[in-house]
């Protein structure tokens, strides 16, 4: 059995998943449920000055039949009585002394609020406190959430603020609507932030209802931007999380990683790119809290597998497998292979190819069934065929070499060798 | 008790004859079951259905929202795509194809999917074809079954005006008069035919019966062009001592009853034999079966594996609790008044591959005998070779012989389906309206 105990800047908790701050994490009931259910901790609905939500307030991207692909909400901040959830935050903190409590905070863009809140939160006995500097809709037209997020002299300010009082670790919310994560990161760290967590949401419009031309959510016959999450925003959280691994001033703090995260694959993925912990909210939106038994329990056997005693075992191990384009080998090849005993004819690999890629298999007519080969000779070793493929290793990726030498992009113009081949 | 009707309650007849393939209940279910196929390039089930229906296409529309567009993606292919929903053999058609069996997994449920969206079609009355304007040209259709309204219904739409002469009193052929109660209702038959005609440009006329009321003779000096789309007629006789008896009847008869008169007026017996193992009869067993008889015994001369029929309709008549003898041939019906008592029939034994490829049964000269009080005859059905012949049509034992065009020796005259191949599906028959419609066409000069 492995551990899955987790310690981010000292906070313990009994495994690393953790509700982000959101609906799940925003008043006593649920987060009790929620720690019933064993998360590891939540980071509690982020508080700070008053505010009025409006309805409706999510809508989805559906994919083929599989709903929320993508989440995409217009809520603000908690809108519930700051008071009421301090009290409650103390209260759960009794209940669940191993469960770590994080508390998200986004005061009124000045000094005094800043320290107001931080005093507060820590009065309630928190392990620890978030900045959100990512909300995208509703705050930012105030100068808070995204707004501070996106200018990474203003986000230092706030945190130098914040660290003036602050006793216990600050991490700072990182929002993916820029450009790159790395300016706004660097600039916190150099606030003085303890650790970093990304992605808060991004701006999106998910759709719009063709009856009524408006978009969704729908509030009374307009709609806005909203902040886009859920499974299809994971590549780009990885994405984002990886600069971050990889810069030598943002690497040296832990990192929360959050962004479309439903299952302990994903948790896995996220810590392999230099996440100490994760985040979860979607999931835990679409299914409810009981996912996370299975998050622990395939986590659990894969480092088990993988012989992983501690998360520490394996954080960060793929991150040094992401390299610059230029520094790939060239000579390293490979060539779909079709198992024509496992192949079910559906012709998904031909037409993709033939339609939209390089034109390199080969196929024979038949009643009913066609059969499909590899041209090997035409072949780039994309992995199209292989994708779209639905049999497993059906079509398997075999290694032929262009040369026994690895050599990448500069070398290669070094040498003057040829281009264009396709 | 003899042969009887009234055998069961009408609660108990309704529920023997409900819809034995239930359509989705909801939308939410044929956006799963659209959802979980594959999209297949050059796909199976499309090479495997006679019409060449764009299966996948349709599929795909029903996942996308786009429900008028799948039924006019069916019925472009096949004018009775709705009644072929629910009527073809899909086992060995486009499902039999469906990549998922090669997978070990159910196929998807194609016919279903094609009755989800035609029936809403039909429903609705969405005007999904347009006629061109009339170019005067005027054909005659014989026979308003799935080969005559199809070739009438690609004629109409490139505007010719089409009058279909039908001896019935009403449309369909066999879907109407033929195929098993718990299949279609007389109502859908109705609707799916009105639906066609709502083209504009098909006029039928009932009680109007070629060789009798018309001749074809006739037809050529009114029309430009003829189709004939006769199909075949009752059972092939048993040509046995004791046929004629009372409760020897032939199965298209029976089941032609059954289908026009309410279940309550129709008769079976308590031991029924039926003869044959391909569609028509196990139609004959289960509806037995289901109308109350107490035992029904199929009996056919070859084995299981040569059986005409598909495991699914076998499937069907077991689960019905009918009894099979297989390796057996009728000899002779007893009786007494008259009246059947006894089947007498000779065990077989398989010989050598006959014509069709399958081992031809052999009479080994035992004989055994089987208590029954009604005999269903099964074993084929014939073609109208008279009123063929009569009209000077080459033909091959009342089988109407075509050039690919469909076109009969005579000229201008056209012919296809149940007529022309002894007797098939549906689906085959619409495809040779529209291969026949095709060749008018050309004959006509249009297009
Ligand atoms: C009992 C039974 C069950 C069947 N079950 C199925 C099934 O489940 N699924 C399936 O796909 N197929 C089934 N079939 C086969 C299917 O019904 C036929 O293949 C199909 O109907 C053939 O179409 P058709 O238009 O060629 O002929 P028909 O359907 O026979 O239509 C011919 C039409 O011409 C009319 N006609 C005949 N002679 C004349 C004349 N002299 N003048 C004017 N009109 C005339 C007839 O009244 C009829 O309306 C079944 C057949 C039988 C007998
Ligand atoms: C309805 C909703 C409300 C949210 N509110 C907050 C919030 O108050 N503070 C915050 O930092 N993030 C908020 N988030 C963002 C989530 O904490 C999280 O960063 C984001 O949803 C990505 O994770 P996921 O893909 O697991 O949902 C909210 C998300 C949703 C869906
Ligand atoms: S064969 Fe099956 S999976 Fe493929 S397109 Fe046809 S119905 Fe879909």
């Amino acid at each position: 059995m492995a551990n899955l105990e987790s310690t981010f800047l000292g906070i313990k908790s009994p495994n690393p998943f953790w509700l982000a701050s959101a609906p799940p994490t925003d008043k006593k009931i649920n987060v009790m449920r929620a720690f019933e259910a064993g998360w590891g901790g939540v980071v509690w609905k982020t508080l700070g000055s008053q505010v009025k939500n409006v309805s409706s307030r999510y809508s989805t991207l559906d994919y083929n039949g599989q709903k929320v692909v993508g989440f995409n909400n217009i809520e603000l901040i908690s809108d519930r009585p700051l008071d009421i959830n301090l009290r409650e935050i103390k209260e759960v903190i009794r209940e669940f002394p191993d469960r770590a409590m994080i508390v998200s905070l986004m005061a009124d863009n000045n000094r005094e609020a800043w320290h107001d809140m931080v005093k507060k939160t820590m009065d309630t006995g928190a392990h620890g406190i978030e900045l959100n500097f990512g909300c995208p809709h509703g705050m930012v037209e105030r100068g808070m959430g995204a707004s501070v997020g996106q200018d990474p002299e203003i986000a230092k300010m706030v945190v130098e603020w914040v660290m003036e009082v602050a006793k216990i670790p600050v991490i700072t919310k990182l929002t993916p609507n820029v450009h790159s994560v790395v300016p706004a990161a660097q600039a916190v760290i150099a606030g003085g932030t303890n650790g970093l967590s990304l992605i808060n949401t991004i701006q999106s419009v998910t759709g719009i209802d063709l009856d009524t031309l408006v978009p969704n959510p729908n509030v009374g016959g307009q709609s806005v931007f909203g902040g886009y999450c859920g499974p299809a925003v994971k590549p780009i959280a990885l994405k984002f999380l990886t600069t971050l691994a990889q810069d030598s001033i943002t690497k040296k703090v832990p990192i929360s990683g959050i962004g479309g995260i439903s299952t302990w694959k994903d948790a896995a993925e996220f810590m392999l790119l230099g996440a100490s912990n994760v985040q979860v909210c979607t999931a835990a939106m679409h299914y409810g809290f009981r996912i996370v038994r299975d998050m622990c329990d395939g986590l659990n056997n894969w480092m088990d597998e993988k012989g992983y005693k501690t998360i520490d075992d394996f954080v960060g191990l793929s991150v040094p497998k992401v390299t610059r384009w230029e520094e790939l080998d060239i000579n390293y090849h490979i060539t779909a292979k079709i198992d024509q005993d496992a192949c079910i004819h559906c012709g998904l690999c031909y037409i993709a190819c033939e339609d939209t890629s390089h034109q390199s298999i080969d196929i024979v007519r038949g009643n009913p069934y066609n059969t499909y080969t590899i041209k090997e000779e035409e072949c780039v070793g994309c992995n199209l065929c292989k994708i779209v493929c639905p049999v497993k290793d059906c079509i398997t990726m075999e290694e032929h070499r262009k040369g026994p030498e690895n050599i990448n992009w500069i070398e290669w113009q070094k040498r003057g060798l040829p281009l264009n081949d396709h | 008790m003899p042969i009887q009707n009234n055998r069961l309650s009408h609660e108990e007849l309704v529920h023997n004859f409900s819809d034995i393939h239930p359509p989705f209940e909801h939308e939410e279910g044929a956006i799963i079951e659209a959802n979980r196929c594959i999209n297949c390039y050059d796909a199976p089930c499309t090479k495997s259905c006679p019409t060449s229906i764009d299966v996948p296409m349709f599929i795909k529309q029903i996942a996308s929202g786009n429900v008028k567009g799948s039924a006019k993606t069916i019925l472009s292919s096949n004018i009775m795509g709705a009644g072929c929903s629910k009527v073809c053999p899909v086992e060995k058609l486009c499902e039999g194809s469906c990549v998922y069996n090669l997978l070990e997994e159910e196929p998807i449920s194609i016919a279903k999917l094609q009755r989800y969206s035609t029936e809403k079609a039909i429903a609705n009355n969405w005007k999904l074809f347009e006629r061109k304007a009339s170019n005067g040209k005027k054909v005659a259709v014989i026979g308003a079954g799935p080969a005559g309204l199809s070739c009438a219904h690609t004629l109409s739409l490139q505007g010719i005006d089409v009058t279909v002469y039908e001896k019935e009193e009403k449309g369909g052929g066999l879907m109407t008069y033929g195929v098993a109660a718990y299949k279609v209702t007389p109502t859908f038959c109705k609707e799916e035919v009105d639906y066609i005609t709502s083209v504009g440009g098909i006029d039928i006329k009932y009680k109007q019966e070629l060789g009798k009321d018309i001749t074809l003779a006739d037809l050529q000096k009114q029309y430009d062009a003829v189709f004939l789309g006769i199909g075949v007629g009752i059972a092939r006789e048993l040509e046995i001592p004791g046929e004629e008896m009372d409760g020897v009847v032939d199965a298209i008869s029976f089941i032609y009853n059954l289908r026009t008169n309410d279940y309550s007026k129709i008769a079976v017996g308590d031991k029924v034999a039926v003869i044959g193992m391909g569609m028509t009869a196990i139609d004959a067993a289960t509806q037995s079966k289901r109308l109350g008889a107490k035992e029904v015994t199929m009996i056919y001369r070859r084995t299981e594996n040569e059986k005409p029929c598909t495991d699914v309709e076998l499937d069907i008549a077991k689960l019905d609790g009918c009894s099979f003898i297989w390796l057996a041939a009728p000899k002779e019906v007893k009786g007494e008044n008259g009246k059947v008592k006894q089947l007498v029939c000779s065990k077989m034994k398989l010989g050598e591959p006959d014509a069709s490829g399958r081992r031809a049964p052999v009479d080994t000269g035992e004989l055994f005998t089987i208590d029954v009080d009604m005999v269903i005859k099964a074993a084929g059905q014939i073609p109208f070779e008279d009123l063929v012949s009569k009209s000077s049509l080459q033909n091959k034992g009342g089988k109407i012989a075509i050039a690919a065009s469909g076109e009969t020796n005579i000229k201008g005259v056209f012919a296809g389906g149940d007529a022309v191949n002894g007797g098939k599906e549906v689906v085959d028959a619409v495809q040779a309206g529209k291969n026949g419609a095709k060749g008018i066409l050309t004959y006509l000069g249009i297009k």
